[in-house]
């Protein structure tokens, strides 16, 4: 039964296209549900990765990156699903009710003991936020040596807290918190001078969340030291590890990628360089 | 009388009565079935459990030994900070309890807004989940502007815990100043004691003592909730945990801090045992 119903598939997915056929042949029998893409992201999913919370309609940098994997798979957009889950149910052992989860995730070499990454779809910049009256009463300057004095602050399950050790090991230490509405209102609250984040979400919430937030500076996407890339996740072991990776680097290739990360996220050259 | 009593109760070292043979072997029976069913039990986790399709990766997840190495100093370094945190909180929120107590005990009409100040103030934060109330506080009244040093969470979020954990004790150490009869009160008043003199000679020192186990429970309550104030920036244990896991993927840190705060509450948990075991034999 299970070999027909794959025959089926694979002769459905030879229909939808030639192109995609030899991908869909990688995948075939591979996913949760026979046909189906079943993708996880996070509850919620923030901008500018997801626009309005709402994967499925393919707006955001990681959902038109997600609609653009599954193409090349050989899936069509409808034969997407979206769950959502946290940072810890994508870790945590036994079985996973996704086929692969994007939601930033950085890839590390001890992440990658316990998870399996597909190759990177993004490097990240890394940005300062801070607000105008922490610079006019600091005078902060996008150089490191005025930065190891101020009161820092980070999302505490991400890279930024290793990142910002690395590059900044700013005098005190800093404070760390459960996600980007907290560290928003401990910078409200003059608790924190400065937080570090990936330089897509820093802009956000410079522009939107923070009353007087302003980019301080970056540390650019190809610098050599801690770089931050993002990839998909995966089950320790999955087997779609290699069809994932297949189409990653034929959109890497093909500038696709290019064209998504240029449509959906905003042109970080303005920003000053950290020096 | 003396004497007989003297022979019964030097007898059974003699030679053991029947009722004692049998006690001894009802009691080495139970320790018997005791020892086979905790053995029993103790056989089938250890057999079982690794049985479990999912062991090999609930193991690589929660127990990776080299996980947990790296991870382990740090934890307990960041502990020091729960435990200064916990050191500060306790002595306030016994003073402030006992000052919430006091008021809901006036007796004197004058002095009823006081009685409902206490009423009130157990009555919202022992309403509250104390997760809320550091929130609310932690980044509220900082948010009003505050300038350095006085705006760092450290300060409100003691606070938040001092006002939920104050609430309750208040409401321990009244249930201890009602279970004092008030037939005290009137020996007291009958030697000349005054209202206040009544309550710290007579009162409180025997009310105290009588809450004890209650409010060892609280302390051990509020040493597992003093992690609540890593919400609000502090890197205590169980963020530092937090951190480890998410940077390592591994479930392991979290493993580490669960022994650290074993390893203080398992005995401050029995030496509450043993106080309430105390009192009991006393009031017999």
């Amino acid at each position: 039964m299970k070999i027909v119903t794959s025959a089926i598939t694979i002769a459905c997915l030879a229909a939808t296209g030639a192109l995609a056929a030899d991908h869909g042949a990688c995948a075939a029998g591979k996913t949760l549900e026979e046909g189906m893409l079943t993708i996880a992201t996070g509850n919620p999913a923030f901008y500018p990765w997801v626009l309005n919370d709402a994967p499925e309609s393919g707006e955001g940098f990681e959902a038109a990156v997600a609609y653009a994997i599954a193409e090349a798979m050989g899936f069509a957009p409808e034969q997407v699903q979206w769950v959502r889950t946290s940072f810890d149910e994508a870790i945590q052992p036994g079985a996973k009710n996704f086929d692969f989860n994007m939601q930033q995730y950085s890839i590390t070499e001890d992440r990658d003991r316990m998870v399996d990454f597909s190759l990177p779809y993004y490097s990240s910049a890394m940005a300062v936020l801070t607000t105008e009256g922490v610079v006019e009463e600091t005078g902060a300057t996008p150089e490191i040596a005025g930065m190891k004095d101020l009161r820092w602050g980070a999302m505490a399950g991400t890279t930024a807290m290793p990142i910002l050790m690395d590059l900044i090991a700013p005098n005190s230490d800093p404070l760390l918190y459960g996600d980007n509405a907290d560290v928003t209102a401990a910078m409200q609250a003059g608790q924190i001078d400065a937080a570090l984040f990936d330089l897509p979400t820093a802009l956000y919430l410079s522009a939107v969340v923070v009353d007087g937030g302003k980019i301080l500076g970056q540390f650019p996407a190809d610098r050599t030291e801690s770089p931050d890339q993002f990839g998909l996740l995966m089950e320790e072991g999955s087997p779609l590890k290699e069809c994932v990776d297949a189409a990653m680097t034929e959109l890497t290739e093909s500038g696709t990628l290019a064209a998504i990360e240029a449509q959906w996220l905003q042109d970080a050259t303005g920003v000053p360089v950290i020096q | 009388m003396t004497e007989t009593h003297g022979t019964v109760s030097a007898a059974p070292a003699v030679r053991p009565t029947r009722r004692a043979t049998y006690e001894a072997r009802v009691r080495r029976r139970s320790t018997t079935v005791a020892a086979l069913s905790t053995a029993a039990v103790l056989l089938a986790v250890v057999v079982l459990v690794p049985m479990a399709p999912g062991w090999e990766a609930v193991k690589r997840s929660f127990f990776d030994a080299e996980v947990f190495a790296r991870t382990f100093p740090g934890l307990l370094n960041a502990f020091l900070l729960d435990i200064a945190i916990f050191a500060w909180c306790a002595p306030l929120i016994a003073l402030t309890g006992l000052a919430i107590a006091l008021c809901r005990d006036v007796r004197s009409p004058a002095l009823f807004p006081l009685r409902m100040f206490g009423a009130v103030y157990t009555d919202i934060f022992r309403g509250l989940p104390v997760i809320l109330v550091v929130y609310l506080i932690g980044f509220g009244i900082p948010g009003l502007g505050l300038p350095r040093p006085w705006n760092s969470p450290y300060i409100w979020g003691s606070l938040a815990l001092i006002l939920v954990y104050s609430a309750y004790v208040a409401e321990v150490i009244r249930s201890g100043i009602d279970s004092i009869h008030q037939s005290q009160r009137s020996a007291a008043a009958s030697l000349g004691l005054s209202e206040a003199d009544t309550m710290r000679y007579v009162v409180l020192p025997q009310a105290l003592r009588n809450v004890m186990p209650a409010n060892m429970n609280l302390l051990i309550a509020l040493q597992k909730d003093v992690a609540l104030l890593s919400f609000i920036g502090p890197v205590e244990i169980f963020r530092q945990a937090g951190v480890y896991k998410s940077l390592m993927a591994n479930f392991t840190p979290y493993v580490g801090a669960a022994l650290i705060f074993l390893a203080i509450t398992i005995p401050a948990t029995r030496y509450a045992d043993y106080l309430l075991n105390r009192q009991r034999r006393r009031q017999r």
